[in-house]
């Protein structure tokens, strides 16, 4: 469909990004106000930031969201190339549609069902809960992510590539390790990322899963967001915009530079 | 033909049946259980030095009762039917902002696309609860709506803590999800077609509900899947940006478990909202299939 956009064309799409981006330029903006409200501008100012720094607890849930997402993405992305693998390679076998709907049903559940369950499981194991619950439950969540990410780059790639490799001496572990890997790399690469930034974002599987004293960054914000508005969730949440915007104008220029040197 | 499954699948399957089956079977269990003041807060619990013995009474002890208490205490049917029709009515409004939208962007350039893609894709890296937490900035009674109003002399609007402003989350957070889909569909369809109907005598605007609107349908089909079953469970958004009134299934499971300590009750409104989606999430997950297998 090529004709070009007519002026509603471009009328809607303009208000859709408005819409999209406004309510953060506008978080971004209140973040370096003087003043405690973040509703009424008074005057330029980083103190919020300064605050941010002296703020132990922020910093601690900070550092536990770190650990948490780089064990719970690297598992997921792992077990996610297994499973990609296996649903796409294998042909059908005994228990496959039991596998792909445990790997797509969390990435419509409710998260809330999935943290309960969770929780339940921990708590009838007799796991004390913490940092390392937290993380067998973010695996869980990320894991779907990055199977389904994996998968759709897997099943684009062409197998006989890979018997090829196999016909030439290669055993089967090493043909997907020397031909099918890299080509799907960035996949792989985009899953860990994805299950990364999941697991960093989530609040209520950490919540469930968590016991006292393993606070992770989205439960630390939404217990200072329900104390109302504040200059310093704005600061914090400027910060993680920006790791986020520094990531993906990241990717984006590794990409086009693979892109240039491949044609 | 079915064989045995590969080798591959040995670790996934685990911890899947371990973190995902297992715990589901817990929750059901769970429902069927008593609520008592105890940690954990429920009876019976399974004894196995009991062996069978332990077993049998163990099983005799579940029954119903928290699933009749739940179905004559009006706040859990209310909150059922609150959440269906939040998410619904959300759904109809995502479908009506987001297919002229994803319509405009089909039509764009190359180099255009890309750019509004990746622009559509990029909230979804940054902080969900960040997003939501901006908007009661905007929302609240002197916040920066009402500002914006009151400057050009109009009357400030109620939206924080009411259904609108559950409405306004619902959207804004799941917008994405609805376009891409859609964009997908309409991105991928021939304009020859829309050439031929107008060409046989049609309309610019017939061509459009004759023509690109019907196959466009799977793709609305599954972005309103898409939208829909997360929406029906959701916690953030109710409850950030809804009243004390604003009841949703998510919110109801997560005060039974964390301020009530009603294990029990949560675990049944959890099974009822689980339920209810399984037939969207058996929709979603053929349609899902369809594109990713062969």
């Amino acid at each position: 469909m090529r004709r070009g956009p007519s002026a509603f064309n471009r009328l809607s799409i303009a208000l859709g990004m408005v819409f999209l981006y406004a309510p953060m330029a506008l978080l971004v903006l209140y973040s370096f106000n003087a003043g405690r409200l973040v509703t009424v501008w008074s005057g330029f100012s980083t103190r919020w930031y300064v605050a941010l720094l002296h703020d132990a607890q922020m910093l601690e849930a900070v550092w536990m969201t770190l650990r948490v997402g780089l064990i719970s993405a690297t598992l997921a992305t792992l077990l996610g190339l297994l499973a990609a693998f296996a649903l796409t390679r294998s042909g059908r076998f005994r228990g496959q549609t039991l596998l792909s709907g445990m790997v797509y049903a969390p990435l419509v559940l409710p998260e809330v069902i999935l943290g309960l369950a969770l929780l339940l499981l921990f708590v009838s194991l007799g796991l004390p809960r913490g940092f390392w619950t937290v993380t067998l439950g973010h695996t869980t969540l990320t894991l779907c992510y990055a199977t389904v990410v994996i998968q759709a780059r897997l099943s684009s790639v062409d197998p006989s590539l890979e018997e090829a490799a196999q016909d030439l001496g290669c055993t089967p572990l090493r043909a997907f390790l020397s031909v099918t890997l890299p080509i799907i790399a960035p996949a792989v690469a985009a899953a860990w990322m994805l299950a990364l930034t999941l697991s960093f974002d989530d609040l209520v599987i950490a919540s469930f899963t968590s016991g006292p004293g393993a606070t992770t960054l989205p439960m630390r914000l939404y217990s200072q967001i329900r104390l109302g508005v504040n200059p310093e969730v704005n600061a914090i949440s400027t910060l993680m915009l920006g790791v986020v915007g520094l990531g993906v104008g990241i990717a984006y220029l590794i990409q086009r530079r693979m892109r240039t040197r491949s044609s | 033909m079915r064989t045995r499954p590969p080798l591959a699948a040995l670790a996934p399957y685990l911890w899947l049946l371990v973190f995902f089956a297992l715990p589901f079977a817990l929750v059901v269990k769970l429902s069927l259980s008593d609520t008592v003041l105890a940690m954990p807060p429920y009876a019976p619990q399974l004894d196995f030095a009991a062996g069978s013995a332990g077993l049998k009474s163990f099983f005799a002890a579940l029954d119903l009762e928290t699933y009749r208490r739940l179905a004559s205490d009006d706040l859990y049917l209310a909150s059922y039917f609150s959440s269906l029709r939040l998410a619904g009515l959300a759904t109809v409004i995502l479908a009506l902002v987001g297919y002229p939208i994803a319509y405009g962007i089909a039509r764009c350039s190359d180099g255009a696309r890309q750019v509004l893609v990746m622009a559509l894709i990029l909230p979804f890296w940054t902080s969900f609860l960040i997003r939501i937490y901006a908007w009661i900035a905007i929302l609240k009674p002197a916040g920066l709506l009402n500002q914006a109003l009151a400057s050009v002399g109009l009357p400030p609007l109620t939206i924080l803590n009411t259904e609108a402003g559950v409405l306004v989350g619902l959207v804004y957070a799941y917008l994405p999800f609805m376009v891409l889909p859609l964009y997908a569909v309409l991105e991928r369809q021939d304009e020859s077609l829309i050439e031929a109907a107008e060409d046989l005598g049609c309309t610019p605007t017939g061509a459009f509900w004759r023509v690109t609107f019907p196959l466009s349908l799977p793709g609305l089909a599954a972005g309103a899947l898409i939208c829909f079953i997360p929406m029906v469970g959701e916690f953030v958004i109710p409850d950030l940006l809804g009243g004390s009134e604003t009841l949703m299934l998510g919110r109801t499971i997560w005060n039974e478990f964390f301020a009530n300590r009603d294990w029990p009750a949560a675990s049944a409104v959890a099974v009822a909202l689980l339920v209810s989606l399984l037939v969207p999430i058996v929709l979603y997950q053929r349609q899902q299939a369809k594109v990713l297998g062969r």
